[in-house]
């Protein structure tokens, strides 16, 4: 029997404060205004795309001691943004990180259940939790929670807040004018919640959202995420956009749905990835090497290079040869608020193998680090785009993409105008929205009930 | 100097109106309390009035006719949304009117609440605020588990003890707002550089850590959202008594207050003058509005037909901590003119039913102080700091910059000044 044609999924990522940006493009406009998220999420829906996602930032990164000044800086309000957005748009999803540790469970589960119900059902949150004590500083909760316990009350949250989010399970606002009942019943959002990190009771005061409580996303790669995802999130921002380790990815996570009673349809695997659309493939082949350079400039390699090494390498020549001195572990990074920086375990073995890269094929720092850095996953025109995302998706490398444009905010609109009609000739994207809510798009079922939707030690 | 002719109106929005039976007009809208369309189609009608700004009510916890525990009434309202984005749902629609959600300081963050209204002043082109709000409902406390209160007899609110505990609330109240203020103020407005030349984003000299260090909490900064439209999105906060009058009085923009009678607005406003002589802010604009329910009909008749229809429909006499009008525009428009020389400034009107009494704000009540001379009959500003006559404030961290002038913000505030220093 063949296996049949999927139907591809498309999203959109407003760019955030990282060096994909090319804020020095005579084409970028603001990344705070409101105009250029309005524009970015109608682009979104003209495509007909399932969602638009946002980042979150909580404190503004530092490195050696100081502000960093080089990509984009700030950002707005997750939560008020995708409310916003909810007024200029109908159908398109709206999706936003919200930390769950500078947060308690009973607000950011009011937040969301309202977002759902002011946006008509097209609320999702992409779960995750802060590690360190740096972004700390700007809460009460401070950063004083061990690591283990950060985890850990990371998966109570979830668990509480979709408790929450269940807690007016059969009952309903009657608003009968003529008999006088308002509520269904007294009882409507009464919930109770005890262990050593939520200790609390009452009742919920959003009746049931359209979705019954937004779409779960999570984004995390460890092994203990992706036993979250598999146990209750409906979809992954995932990070794997290239066709094997995207496949290795698709089929591990995959594997793990049945244990808890899912199906492959249960949960989306949607890596985020960028494109270099040209009007020929060579044309974006040479765009995309200029993009790069944008991207890494002089003095954003060297920063990087300082990520790793731990030390200011300001004096070096980003045209030059690596640090024949080796980096630092003896002390804190010298980046904060960075997750990359999670990445640098082994700074001796990592900057090993960069020696060995940049000397096997002669590159200078720069060179190095717009190769280690590469993350643009579709390059060519419209028609090699289309192509490579049906046969990812297809491979089962992913059930589509998450779409990260390097121009803010009309940075998605050639893909709009040229990607889409294609893939919607072929027969592999929607043509209309067929639904009105997010859960709908992504072709998911009703939302799941409480039983327990995250198993201990699922969140890292 | 004489004070502005002009009065300041908002509109509290609050469920499908103040009275409890309100949900059960005909023209009320209950069924849609949780969509984005009833809340747009209110402000949309506020700023068809010209009004100020509307405010959003909130709370943490379930509505009930217990202060101390929930109730289980089911013929009431029950439910709300989340005021700052049921205020960012209606920004877009919306292209003058101001847009003021509650904003609860006792079980949140100021700095998640700083990047929200600021984020709401971007989505409103310069028409936010926030009322700040503290709860002391020891259910609501019980939602987020993190602290505990004690239950409050209305008999015992007067004792020491228990206004140590209301003293402690406010005292959090304003460092809430201290924290939210130097963190709109964090980025001085011209941070962002984009200097391709040197391929810097931001100077980031022009970006401010706030090192707050208080009782309820401590916050490094700088926001990670830039300065936003207003410099500082406008500050409201309700009061009864002289604790939340200090507030008002160290913190707020705008205060709203409850008289019940032309003396009783005069003693309020001056000793809210007092208190503001004594913050050292005795030259800044205050707005000190008056809060009032109203039922609005043709005759004065009909409206109180109308309250005891619905006082009936509830089962018990509304009451409330403002004073209850009812009758015709032309009547409260007298009201309105004749409590203002006791030193108001401006009116925040109840509708006890939506949209029923919001239409007659906007379609009677208008008009008539219009035609009186009393109310603006064009928009005159974009933000809502403009329509209040509030300058934009200078950057607390850029002061040493030669290019803020700080006499243009003293001329600014003279007037409104000198009104509430004229009892």
């Amino acid at each position: 029997m063949s296996k049949p044609v999927k139907q591809i999924h498309l999203a959109a990522h407003f760019p955030g404060v990282n060096n994909t940006t090319v804020w020095s493009d005579p084409a970028a406009g603001s990344h705070i205004q409101f105009d250029s998220f309005a524009h970015f999420a109608k682009t979104a829906e003209r495509a007909k795309f399932d969602f638009v996602f946002l980042a979150e930032g909580l404190r503004l990164r530092e490195q050696g001691g100081q502000i960093y000044d080089l990509d984009v800086v700030g950002r707005p309000d997750t939560f008020t943004v995708l409310a916003a957005l909810a007024a200029v748009t109908e159908r398109i999803g709206l999706t936003g990180t919200i930390n769950s540790t500078f947060n308690e469970p009973y607000e950011v589960a009011r937040q969301f259940a309202s977002l759902d119900h002011l946006s008509a059902g097209r609320a999702a949150w992409n779960v995750v939790t802060s590690w360190d004590a740096f972004t700390g500083e700007n809460f009460r909760r401070g950063g004083y929670l061990a690591e283990q316990d950060r985890y850990d009350r990371a998966e109570t949250f979830l668990r509480t807040a979709w408790e929450l989010f269940d807690s007016w399970d059969g009952y309903r606002i009657e608003a009968d004018k003529e008999s006088g009942v308002f509520l269904s019943d007294p009882k409507a959002g009464t919930f109770e919640h005890h262990d050593r990190h939520f200790d609390i009771s009452g009742r919920f005061n959003v009746p049931t959202s359209p979705q019954g409580r937004p779409v779960i996303f999570q984004a995390g790669d460890s092994d203990a995420g992706r036993e979250f995802a598999a146990a209750a999130a409906d979809a992954i921002f995932g990070r794997h956009s290239q066709l094997e380790p995207g496949q290795a990815f698709y089929s591990d996570v995959k594997r793990r749905l049945p244990a808890y009673g899912r199906t492959s349809e249960d949960l989306l695997i949607l890596p985020a990835a960028t494109f270099v659309l040209g009007d020929t493939d060579a044309e974006a082949a040479e765009l995309a090497v200029e993009v790069r350079r944008a991207q890494v400039s002089g003095q954003t390699a060297i920063k990087f290079l300082e990520q790793l090494w731990n030390r200011d390498l300001s004096a070096y020549d980003p045209d030059g040869p690596l640090p024949r001195v080796d980096p630092d572990v003896s002390g804190d990074s010298i980046s904060k608020g960075r997750a990359a920086d999670r990445l640098y375990r082994d700074r001796i073995a990592v900057a090993r193998e960069y020696r060995e890269q940049a000397e096997a094929k002669g590159l200078s720092i720069r060179e190095l680090m717009i190769e280690r850095t590469s993350r643009q996953s579709f390059i060519g025109s419209a028609e090699t785009i289309a192509t490579q995302i049906d046969e990812l998706v297809q491979a089962d490398a992913a059930d589509g993409y998450i779409l990260v444009p390097h121009v803010t905010p009309g940075g998605l609109d050639a893909f709009a105008d040229r990607v889409v009609p294609i893939l919607q000739e072929r027969g592999r994207f929607r043509a209309d929205y067929e639904g009105t809510t997010l859960r709908d798009h992504l072709g998911l079922g009703a939302a799941r009930k409480t039983a327990a939707p995250v198993p201990a030690g699922a969140v890292r | 100097m004489s004070p502005d002719p002009l009065l300041h109106l908002a509109v509290a929005l609050d469920g499908a109106g103040w009275h409890p039976a309100a949900w059960r007009e005909p023209d009320a809208r209950p069924a849609e309390l949780f969509s984005g369309a009833y809340w747009t189609d209110l402000v949309a009608e506020a700023e068809e009035g010209l009004l100020d700004f509307v405010t959003i009510e909130d709370s943490f916890g379930i509505q009930s006719t217990d202060f101390n525990d929930v109730d289980d009434r089911v013929d009431q309202v029950r439910g709300r949304l989340d005021a700052v984005l049921t205020a960012a749902r209606t920004a877009p629609a919306t292209s003058r009117v101001g847009i003021v959600p509650t904003v609860v300081s006792t079980h949140t963050e100021p700095f998640h609440l700083s990047k929200a209204v600021a984020t709401l002043d971007y989505a409103a082109r310069g028409r936010a605020g926030l009322r700040i709000q503290i709860s002391a409902k020891p259910h609501e406390y019980a939602l987020l588990g993190r602290r505990t209160t004690e239950p409050v007899a209305l008999a015992d609110i007067n004792t020491a003890e228990v206004q140590a505990r209301i003293a402690d609330h406010f005292s959090e109240a304003a460092d809430y707002v201290e924290v939210v203020r130097r963190l709109w103020d964090s980025w001085e407005d011209d941070a962002e550089i984009r200097d391709a030349a040197t391929g810097r984003f931001i100077d980031r000299a022009k970006l401010h850590h706030i090192d707050f260090e208080g009782d309820w909490f401590d916050v490094r900064g700088p926001s990670i959202t830039p300065r936003p439209p207003q410099g500082q999105p406008v500050v409201t906060a309700l009061g009864h008594a002289t604790i939340p009058y200090q507030l008002i009085a160290r913190a707020a923009d705008v205060g709203f207050v409850t008289p019940h009678d032309r003396d009783g607005a005069a003693a309020i406003v001056a000793e809210i003058r007092r208190e503001q002589e004594f913050a050292g802010r005795g030259s800044q604009t205050l707005h000190v509005f008056g809060d009032l329910v109203v039922f609005l009909d043709a005759t004065a008749a009909a409206a109180e037909e109308r309250r005891a229809r619905l006082d009936e429909a509830a089962g018990t006499p509304y009451t409330s901590d403002a004073h209850i009008f009812a009758g015709t525009a032309s009547e409260l428009a007298d009201l309105l003119a004749d409590w203002r020389h006791a030193g108001l400034t401006g009116y925040r009107l109840r509708p006890a039913t939506l949209p029923h009494d919001l239409l007659g704000i906007t379609r009677e009540l208008v008009p008539e102080l219009q035609a009186r001379g009393l109310f603006r009959t064009a928009y005159q500003a974009s933000t809502l700091r403009g329509h209040l006559g509030l300058p934009r404030p200078a950057n607390r961290y850029a002061a040493a910059d030669p290019a803020v002038d700080p006499a243009v913000d003293r001329a600014a505030e003279a007037a409104p000044a000198t009104a509430g220093a004229g009892h």
